[in-house]
């Protein structure tokens, strides 16, 4: 999968927690799903399931707590997707 | 320092009304709001009626934002949130945007339990090793203090928000703890008020008690009958009723609408001792109860216009009206006029004492008496007591100048609240 679909399918994922629209309008591979997005921490846990359920895969509790921004969440995805 | 304490706001989700004025008309035209639950039909619950408030998605919509309603299943929560804000929009406050908490304002809501069905969503995972796909919505739906932490999150409240629970008395409680705060001058605001879940889950273990009546499956509407010498038990209810309490200086100063005055009141227990038990109420401690909170307020058995019974439908009416009786040193024609709100909205539980304060305010506050439906037939044992006239069966127009209004609960508790009608000075 190209870089350009999976953060169009992330910012798909995490629009009904992001609190700050314009920068999930612009969200790239630094944006921070907390200090930029104003996901609030608590909602991290969901993003998380979220992401899961969409790529059906499952991520390890270590994997969880690096799962910040989308650079992050990106490489998880792939790695697991590999 | 000692204020005097007013109420400047109601807010109600009630079986029979999801707003004050569509409450206020169903309890003047005697409507009621106890409806067949094919839900409780179908787990073959011996009382297959029950007392739920309707609300619907686009009215979730008012309360919370799409995000919030994610995985949002907790009846209670959402109901208290609608009374709630309400009574605070009625009060005539501005919901805060700010940074800053409003130090002066706090919020006492209380609840018998919370989220039973995101409780029980929750359990299901859990037993099948899907701990971690809980996410993060089970802990705010279902800590007993969830609705007074969203209810001081959505309005910004930095006093004291705190969760009171004791049973059917918790509503009655609930104002009596704010009505102290403010009296004491510990907070300028307070927001009272009480919630119950509906369903299933809240009411199984009433209906295994054989409390409820399972005599009106096919007649809802007639169902709940207190103080009827056909009454068969209670009808389950459900809902949130919210009372915004503020010191009498605070009110005028804002040029607030002036529902009524918080007298005083006494809550306290019977120990379970004598004739009280975790379930059966000891009448000295009620008559207690009810003289105590004369006494506090200020007034004599006599200065009592009517009474809002605790009156659930159950043999425990006539117990409850002699006990008044007693406590008031009144009795036949000479007994204040009495009713009974749960004849329309069934026994809301926890809901069920802040429901029936808001009833009883907008009484004194417009001058009526709602009709007592369902009782046309009025105990033998209680027109032994009392007048038949005391028992308003058609509604009333009448200027009421106190009410005393008074809930019981499991767990041999009581509260009492005396309320008066608010006259310029």
């Amino acid at each position: 999968m190209d870089k350009e679909t999976l953060i169009t399918e992330l910012k798909a994922i995490v629009k009904p927690y992001a609190k700050d629209e314009e920068a999930l309008n612009n969200i790239n591979e630094n944006t921070d799903f907390i200090t930029d997005l104003k996901i609030n921490s608590a909602n991290l846990v969901d993003v998380i399931l979220d992401v899961e359920e969409k790529y059906n895969i499952v991520i390890d509790n270590e994997s969880m707590e690096k799962m910040v921004n989308v650079k992050a969440a990106m490489e998880i995805i792939e790695s697991k997707l590999a | 320092m000692s204020n005097r304490v007013v109420i400047t706001g109601l807010g109600i989700a009630a079986p029979n009304g999801v707003s004050i004025p569509a409450f206020t008309q169903a309890i003047k035209t005697g409507t009621s709001g106890i409806r067949h639950d094919p839900q409780l039909a179908a787990l073959q619950f011996s009382c297959q009626i029950a007392g739920k408030p309707e609300v619907s998605e686009e009215l979730q919509l008012q309360y919370l934002d799409p995000l919030e309603l994610r995985n949002f299943n907790s009846s209670g929560i959402l109901y208290g949130l609608i009374a709630g804000i309400d009574a605070w929009k009625d009060a005539g406050l501005a919901i805060p945007t700010g940074n800053d908490p409003d130090w002066e304002s706090g919020v006492i809501f209380g609840a018998g339990s919370s989220g039973l069905d995101k409780l029980r969503e929750a359990i299901y995972k859990v037993d099948a090793l899907q701990v971690r796909r809980l996410g993060s919505t089970v802990v705010p739906q279902t800590m007993a203090s969830g609705i007074s932490a969203w209810l001081g999150g959505k309005l910004g409240l930095g006093n004291q928000v705190t969760t009171n629970s004791s049973a059917c008395t918790t509503g009655a409680e609930s104002v009596l703890m704010a009505y102290e705060r403010i009296k004491n001058g510990l907070a300028t605001r307070m927001l009272a008020g009480s919630t119950s879940d509906a369903g299933p889950y809240i009411w199984g273990g009433f209906d295994a008690l054989k409390v409820c009546t399972y005599k009106h499956n096919d007649t809802p509407t007639q169902g709940s009958r207190p103080m009827s010498g056909s009454a068969s038990g209670f009808v389950p209810g459900s809902g949130a009723g919210a009372l915004l309490l503020e010191s009498l200086d605070s009110a005028l100063e804002r040029g607030a609408t002036i529902y009524a005055e918080v007298l005083g009141g006494h809550v306290n227990s019977g120990g379970q001792r004598g004739d009280g038990t975790m379930t059966a109420p000891n009448s000295i401690a009620v008559q207690r109860c009810i003289t105590q909170a004369l006494a506090q307020a200020g007034v004599k058995g006599m200065d009592v216009d009517a009474i809002n019974g605790h009156l659930t439908a159950t043999g425990k009416d006539s117990l409850e009206i002699e006990n008044w009786s007693k406590a008031l040193g009144r009795a036949g024609k000479d007994f204040p006029y009495i009713n009974a709100l749960k004849g329309m909205v069934g026994h809301c539980l926890s809901g069920s004492g802040s429901i029936e304060l808001v009833a009883s305010v907008l009484q004194l506050k417009e001058g009526f008496l709602f009709p007592n439906i369902n009782c046309e037939d009025l105990h033998p044992e209680i027109s032994a007591i009392i007048d038949e006239t005391c028992v308003p069966r058609e509604l009333i127009n009448v200027n009421l100048n106190i009410i005393a209004k008074a809930s019981f609960g499991f767990g041999d508790v009581n509260a009492c609240v005396i309320l008066k009608k608010y006259i310029n000075g």
